[in-house]
């Protein structure tokens, strides 16, 4: 079982819903995807067993070989290569590794070399598997080290919780698109509304089942969220409240299922109707 | 000397084009024949490293100085390796420009934007 988290904007509360869910499994795998910013580790008390490099494959001109044919300017779709003054220029930041221009050049002057852009940190925490993607500064793009990640998930057995960079961008797309099921979390703010609307679009788009969590709900206060989800026809899976309890427990780096019953039992809950829906989900595909 | 400028409409009585690496056109203008033409950017839709490739098109087009009112660190690096030259255009026509860099009144362009890759569309990252 393998589920992304995701949400329109930042702050809604991705991780604490991930992060929980991964806890109250017997046994489970928690990904933090968001590799610009990865927090999720802070909940657990992790223990960091290794951690390992990422890598891309930047090209390397072996300039005496190479004939001026443009042959690979012309092929780079993303403009990484440039041929100034007879010699090819490489603009690693915009390289996307596709190795394209190794194959066309017709004199082999292009070789690759590789370049660290991250870091896979591998921890547990009593019976979870805590995985943690971390980009390098200066990186432009983090979908390598998602694509790393995705090999990890796809090797567990057991249920991992993918914990998605906040937006509806590439690196989400990248977080979520093999994922069985998603689960969108929603704050009862416009703004957090319109942003629910982005991360809907994108899981229609993906054909993925979904359905929403609305987080730090208020009593007796509108929730334009909730109403978005019922005018959707989404599946509401919980409501969480706006409490402070929670929060507390948050910033002192703990998770709420093992700090609080009630809590405990809201994400067990949570955890069964995701289940629920997975299946029937699985079942429909069939 | 040819003078290039990014243009989005074929004519010097345009606006220079507020982006250098998606402009629609670049106006060349060569001071030694007085004769002006209008080549396509071929970089204006492309995904990304627009700036790279339209560079490439002006230092292919034999351009020793460039007018851009902004140009990104990338395109800066490939203009600089070719000795082109950059100089920062004013508001106005693409004609009063080429006009007041020939009478010695456009500055050289020093300061460049680090351009925008993976600084737009992250969604709520950056709000």
């Amino acid at each position: 079982m393998k589920i992304a988290v995701l949400s329109g904007k930042g702050g809604t509360g991705k991780t604490a819903i991930a992060a929980n869910l991964a806890a109250v499994c017997d046994a489970s795998m928690y990904v933090d995807c968001d590799v610009e910013a990865p927090n999720g580790n802070l909940l657990f008390t992790s223990s960091i067993q290794k951690t390992e490099p990422v890598y891309v494959k930047i090209p390397v001109i072996d300039a005496p070989q190479c004939n001026g044919c443009r042959a690979c300017t012309e092929f780079c779709r993303f403009n990484a290569l440039a041929f100034v003054s007879g010699n090819v220029m490489v603009f690693r930041e915009i390289c996307h590794s596709c190795g394209g221009c190794v194959l066309v050049c017709p004199t082999k002057a292009i070789a690759e070399t590789r370049q660290e852009v991250g870091s896979i940190a591998y921890g547990t925490s009593k019976n979870i598997h805590v995985i943690s993607g971390a980009m390098h500064i200066g990186i432009a793009s983090g979908i390598p080290i998602i694509k790393e990640l995705w090999n990890v998930i796809e090797a567990a057995s057991e249920p991992v919780f993918i914990d998605c960079p906040p937006g509806s961008a590439c690196s989400v797309m990248e977080s979520m698109q093999h994922a069985e099921y998603c689960v969108l979390v929603a704050e009862p703010t416009v703004f957090g509304t319109d942003n629910l609307k982005m991360v809907h679009e994108l899981v229609k788009l993906f054909q993925k089942p979904y359905g929403v969590v609305l987080n730090k709900c208020l009593k007796n206060e509108w929730n334009p969220a909730k109403e978005y989800c019922v005018q959707e026809g989404i599946p509401i899976l919980c409501e969480l409240p706006f409490d402070q309890k929670l929060a507390e427990i948050q910033s002192n780096g703990g998770l709420v299922v093992r700090k609080a019953k009630q809590y405990k039992n809201c994400f067990s809950e949570l955890l069964k109707s995701i289940e629920k829906e997975v299946r029937h989900a699985a079942a429909v595909d069939s | 000397m040819k003078i290039g400028v990014p243009i989005d409409m074929p004519s010097t009585d345009e606006p220079v084009s507020s982006t250098f690496g998606r402009s629609k056109k670049f106006l060349i203008y060569d001071t030694d024949s007085k004769e002006t033409r209008y080549i396509d950017n071929l970089a204006m839709n492309s995904q990304g490293g627009a700036g790279i490739k339209a560079a490439q098109v002006i230092l292919d087009a034999g351009v020793d100085v460039l007018l851009t009112p902004q140009c990104g660190e990338n395109a800066a690096k490939v203009l600089h390796e070719s000795h082109v030259t950059l100089f920062q255009t004013t508001s106005g026509s693409a004609q009063y420009n080429i006009d007041q860099f020939l009478q010695g009144k456009l500055l050289k362009s020093g300061d460049f934007h680090g351009g925008y890759h993976g600084r737009q569309g992250e969604g709520g990252r950056h709000i």
